[in-house]
């Protein structure tokens, strides 16, 4: 048990995709102008990520190496319509909000890394686990994120009105920069201390090093 | 007439007041990762140029004669729920083709962008082109121009931030904003600019 737990530890925690590794940013930035909505995509994400981590470590040895990321994207890909579709029937109004980011989490390198350095080399119980933890962190990311946006551009929070004026930027394209490029200077403050400490982070892995696209390819190489 | 004039508002509408990556979020990555030289960032933009039209037509061409097709969808068999997974393996695919083919047959092309080709297929700009003409029921000529209106609108947006990323290489910075946390903030400004735009109708 304590195992499964070290990885739901690692993904909210450790390694957190939103904070720590700054993988997928694009959502990051887009559906995050309110609470309900990052809460909302994050938990989509969470599901896709949780089915496609097992369901890649169930097949992980009957896909052959050559061909494994066109497996994996179709995989991602029959999942993320799924989520989709269910959410169009029974989610209307989230689903019109997050609109076109909902058939995009299958370029998330966040489901893909895992899908390449974690669950294409464990079994299927870890494997749900870490994808429970790492969706949960990028969840916990997104709706954080969105709660700052939310108090500062609407003055809301989940959507109760807290009455003062609000800086309605921050609810509108530039408020995602600055969110999010004040976050990073924080967590640089952070990374620093903790290098004193002698724990250091684990390194961004996404697009802030200039590799998101790479990210696949660079899992690979750490695999062999 | 008609048609020109529908064409040149998306052609306007995507290149600059619906900016695809200040306004829309979609390919983050590479304008945050590929933007340090105003020369590597033209040659990204211009490769994303370059796929997104090609992707855009066949991603188009595959919609209607294919998953759209009247006659199909009169036998009663609806394949249009299976966009995401053809348009993924379609862009994916592509791009590999592309490449070859500018390797084999147009050397001088692939010298300058052929290094950003393969980081453009998990680029989001891409598939969310695809997906949103979908939604939008552009007819192929649309779609094509969307894309190429997309690519110009990221080109325009990587090249300005890359010229301001040379311009404040050496200033002085606080610790904590060195490195992405200033390119995020220049980012902001230019959204912000790009905001004067919003009220523009065409």
């Amino acid at each position: 048990m304590n195992k499964y737990l070290e990885r739901l530890f690692n993904g909210i925690i450790k390694e957190n995709p939103t904070f720590v590794l700054m993988l997928g940013m694009c959502p990051t930035l887009a559906v995050t102008t309110n609470a309900v909505n990052g809460l909302g995509m994050g938990l989509s994400t969470t599901v896709v990520l949780v089915f496609a981590n097992i369901i890649i470590s169930i097949f992980r040895k009957k896909i052959p190496d050559g061909v494994r990321i066109p497996a994996f994207i179709v995989i991602v890909a029959s999942l993320v319509t799924i989520v989709e579709f269910l959410m169009k029937a029974y989610l209307q109004a989230l689903s019109e909000a997050l609109g076109v980011y909902i058939p995009l989490i299958v370029v998330n390198c966040l489901i893909l890394g895992r899908a390449e350095s974690f669950a294409s080399k464990n079994g299927p119980v870890d494997s749900m686990f870490d994808g429970i933890g790492m969706g949960l962190g990028f969840t916990a990311g997104l709706t954080i994120i969105g709660a700052v946006r939310e108090l500062l551009g609407a003055a809301s929070i989940f959507g109760v009105s807290l009455g003062y004026t609000p800086i309605s930027v921050f609810k509108a394209a530039p408020g995602a920069f600055i969110v999010l490029g004040v976050l990073v200077a924080i967590m640089n403050i952070i990374r620093k201390k903790m290098d004193e400490k002698g724990k250091p982070l684990a390194k961004p892995s996404g697009c802030l090093t200039g590799d998101c696209a790479n990210c696949t390819s660079k899992c690979a190489d750490e695999k062999k | 007439m008609e048609t020109l004039a529908s064409l040149f508002s998306i052609a306007v509408t995507y290149a600059i007041i619906n900016n695809v990556v200040l306004s829309q979020f979609l390919g983050i990555c590479p304008f945050l990762g590929v933007s340090k030289k105003t020369e590597t960032a033209a040659g990204m933009g211009g490769a994303v140029i370059f796929v997104i039209g090609i992707a855009s037509l066949v991603t188009g061409l595959i919609n209607k004669f294919i998953l759209a097709n009247e006659a199909i969808l009169q036998m009663g068999i609806d394949l249009r729920y299976l966009k995401t997974i053809v348009f993924i393996l379609v862009i994916a695919s592509l791009v590999q083709f592309v490449e070859m083919f500018l390797k084999k047959s147009m050397p001088a092309l692939y010298q300058s962008l052929g290094v950003f080709l393969p980081l453009i297929t998990t680029n989001c700009a891409v598939l969310g082109v695809a997906l949103n003409a979908v939604t939008y029921e552009y007819d192929i000529l649309q779609t094509v121009v969307y894309g190429l209106a997309t690519g110009v609108g990221f080109f325009i947006a990587i090249v300005l931030l890359a010229g301001v990323r040379e311009k404040i290489e050496y200033n002085d910075i606080p610790k904590p904003f060195q490195g992405t946390a200033t390119v995020l903030m220049a980012s902001a400004l230019m959204a912000i600019a790009f905001m004067g735009f919003a009220g523009m109708k065409i």
